[in-house]
């Protein structure tokens, strides 16, 4: 009888709680897939702003991934900064910056968003805010000029002494001029490096929502909500605020749409949650846009929902299969 | 087409191909069987023998006064070697009795004409049943005689067997439905009589179409009325709660039985084994049960005496794979989602046991896990409407009452969370540490 003695003694089966089969996935092919879907923008920003964008987007990865790493190394903890997700937060940082923004700020921005984006809440899984936008954020406030002087992309290109020249949202914001939807979409436009061509991060975005890695409740709730509530402003006075179509293909609404409020580790895990958070980004967008003190609001509006996701998690639970009523259950709940 | 399903789940690759055309082989009368007096859910057996006593196939040789239990018998004729404690298939080791067998074979012959059987009162039939030892064949071994007692004033509407089978690899009730829709169909009869359900209903999904076809052409002359439901191929379509909720759209409340929502669900093996116990007397003293996975030799589904050790069965199946250099397998009870990991090949196939699946390769399973980076993947396949990623957490991190509040104990450990995590979290392990960790609480 086949009834081999080496497995009888035991010493060869392995012993483990079930399941036993798991998915193919894991997190580094995450990972790499989104930094796939970021092709389409990172060309895009190449191809209108040449050598400046390729030295910001190298710059901000690399360094990026070297803070991850000495920081972990520091920290005594085994190192993940080549799991793709610190490219990430660096190649995100990169395409939310003017193309002829100083090399020395992108490596503080790079530094700050990883060392004390990510890593001082403990790593990937932990942060609470989008370590990419908490870097620009962070830009903003020490380089508040710098930060915001765009270059005509046609100028950029042939390396003259460009003159500096309004994004399509300040120009609609200080002057009342509205850019064509055509540059909007296809990225011949003044803008940070990837918030140029709408074209294609929609299309790394799709990309990513065909392999399954993004949430269409995110970009969906963004955009739509700021289509709607921008829309309304534009039905009750079209000749002052901007039309729907305009919001959502200006500025950082499209990058923020598929890259960063899409972020799994910073957006809510309830479905309910991630409509809330969605919608409500979108409304607080629209109003820094056309109410606030700045002309773009995508930043601080993912920023700001970031902040209130635990909360959303804790209170927008899936209804539990079978739950009476759910009245039991609500009142407790000590933590988190 | 879309067939009928429940929310959430996960579509894991079934690996039916191995054995589900492979017909039921009849296992060879094992030399010795070790009986465990605990094959079910509730108090375990005290033996009803001696150690030198000569016993009979189909003996009564352990039972218990309580309410939830369920009899054992001895699986073949011969003598008792010794009652000791034995590894069961279950994890731990459990009192059994070890019968070494003297190689006779007792013939069963009916001793009630169908029309008897269908005109048996309630009362009748579940003292049959209960002797007769029955359990949920499909894995869970819950006394099915219990489930035949609605309770003072409910009303059974529909009684449902379970012929899902949602566990990748396994095909015994995709052979029992194949081979014998008959024994099915008068077992869904006579349960419905039992319980007094107007309505009969099988579940199957739709990935068995010979069984399904099978049962619609036996239902004909049995049972005209009977509704055979299609549903989606999908995991953990064959968990009870997710099989009413796809067939009725009712919820079983938490902590409450199908019952209260006036359903009575059994496996449809357990169907067929109600059918033999009232036609031939005969207890349950053997089952379907498949061998298969990547390293099985020749896998196969096998009618297997009840005590026949792993080993000996494993053999009958072409012995497992040759391991090449670096890989490693991994010995189920069950199959991979839900089955339960061996330490050895010794144990024996139980009631429950509806299949063998031996995994191998170069890493049957990931040994470390990552940070969870809040995808939400397990929170959008939970059939359950569970936060997996949090009550994991919390049961690993032993924070009781967090568990508690958010309904840790409502798991039913189907797996899904665990197969989706992309930082491979043993989420199922982790909250079963949180259910011990309640358990132990409230003792204290």
């Amino acid at each position: 009888m086949a009834g081999n003695i080496e497995v009888n003694k035991g010493d060869s089966l392995i012993i483990s709680s079930s399941p036993h089969l798991l998915s193919k996935e894991n997190v580094h092919r995450i990972m790499y897939t989104v930094i796939l879907a970021l092709i389409p923008a990172v060309a895009a920003s190449v191809y209108f702003y040449r050598l400046n964008a390729v030295i910001l987007l190298l710059v901000c990865t690399i360094t990026a991934v070297v803070t991850e790493f000495l920081v972990q190394r520091f920290m005594k903890k085994s190192t993940t900064a080549f799991d793709g997700s610190a490219a990430i937060t660096g190649l995100l940082l990169a395409l939310t910056l003017p193309p002829s923004f100083p090399i020395f700020g992108a490596v503080l921005g790079s530094v700050f968003a990883v060392a004390i984006g990510k890593q001082i809440f403990g790593g990937l899984g932990f942060n609470i805010f989008n370590p990419a936008l908490l870097g620009r954020a962070f830009l903003q406030a020490t380089y508040p000029v710098l930060i915001t002087t765009w270059h005509d992309p046609v100028a950029a290109s042939v390396m003259v002494d460009v003159v500096s020249t309004a994004t399509p949202l300040a120009l609609m914001k200080f002057e009342g001029v509205m850019t064509p939807y055509w540059p909007l979409l296809f990225g011949n436009v003044a803008g940070s490096l990837g918030e140029t061509s709408a074209i294609a991060i929609l299309i790394g975005g799709l990309f990513l929502r065909l392999r399954g890695y993004v949430n269409w409740k995110l970009p969906l709730g963004y955009l739509g909500s700021m289509a709607v509530f921008g829309g309304i402003f534009w039905l009750i006075d079209p000749s002052k605020y901007p039309d729907p179509l305009f919001h959502i293909t200006a500025g950082g609404a499209m990058l923020g749409a598929w890259f960063m409020i899409t972020d799994m580790v910073t957006s809510p895990t309830t479905p309910k949650g991630q409509w809330i958070f969605a919608i409500g980004a979108g409304v607080l967008a629209v109003t820094i846009r056309l109410f606030g003190g700045l002309p773009e609001g995508v930043m601080y509006s993912i920023l700001l929902m970031n902040a209130i996701v635990p909360i959303l998690n804790r209170y927008t639970r899936p209804k539990v299969f079978g739950a009476v009523k759910q009245a039991a259950d609500r009142a407790g709940g000590s933590s988190r | 087409m879309k067939h009928k399903t429940f929310t959430r789940g996960i579509h894991p690759s079934y690996n039916k191909g191995y054995t589900a055309d492979k017909a039921t082989q009849k296992a060879r009368l094992p030399e010795r069987v070790i009986i465990p007096l605990s094959q079910h859910i509730g108090a375990p057996c005290l033996a009803l023998v001696k150690r030198g006593e000569a016993v009979v196939e189909g003996q009564k040789i352990g039972d218990v006064e309580s309410f939830i239990a369920a009899p054992v018998h001895a699986s073949i004729s011969g003598v008792v070697k010794e009652i000791a404690l034995h590894p069961h298939p279950g994890g731990s080791k459990v009192l059994s009795v070890v019968i070494d067998g003297d190689g006779e074979e007792k013939t069963w012959n009916p001793i009630r004409e169908d029309s008897e059987i269908f005109a048996m009162k309630a009362d009748e039939v579940r003292k049959c049943v209960r002797e007769a030892g029955l359990v949920g064949l499909g894995g869970a071994s819950f006394p099915t005689y219990v489930k035949f007692m609605p309770p003072k004033g409910g009303k059974v509407e529909a009684a449902i067997l379970n012929g899902c089978e949602c566990e990748p690899f396994l095909t015994a009730d995709d052979r029992i439905m194949t081979e014998h829709p008959d024994k099915v169909l008068k077992g869904l009869k006579v349960i419905m009589a039992a319980v007094g359900a107007s309505k009969g209903i099988v579940g199957v999904e739709d990935n068995k179409p010979a069984a399904i076809a099978a049962l619609k052409s036996a239902a004909v002359d049995i049972l005209p009325d009977v509704e055979i439901v299609l549903l989606e191929t999908k995991y953990p379509q064959g968990a009870e709660k997710m099989l009413i909720e796809a067939i009725l759209k009712r919820e079983v409340p938490v902590g409450k039985l199908p019952l209260d929502v006036g359903v009575v669900v059994n496996n449809v093996g357990t169907a067929a084994a109600v059918y033999d116990a009232l036609c031939l007397g005969k207890p349950v003293i053997e089952r379907i049960v498949t061998v298969s996975g990547s390293g099985i030799n020749t896998p196969g589904n096998f009618m297997v005496r009840v005590g026949t050790p792993f080993f000996e069965l494993i053999g009958q199946a072409g012995g497992l794979a040759t391991l090449p250099e670096g890989e490693e397998r991994e010995v189920l009870n069950g199959g991979p989602m839900m089955g339960i990991a061996q330490r050895n090949l010794f144990a024996p196939v139980i009631k429950g046991t509806s299949g063998i699946t031996v995994l191998a390769g170069k890493r049957v399973k990931p040994r470390e896990h990552n940070a969870c980076i809040r995808c939400a993947s397990c929170v959008s396949v939970c059939p359950m409407g569970l936060m997996p990623y949090k009550i994991a957490d919390m049961g690993r991190l032993e924070m009781v009452d967090d568990f508690k509040s958010w309904s840790g104990l409502a798991c039913i450990e189907c797996g899904c969370c665990s197969f989706v995590c992309p930082a491979r979290r043993p989420l199922v392990q982790w909250i079963r540490v949180g259910k011990i960790k309640v358990r132990e609480t409230a003792r204290s």
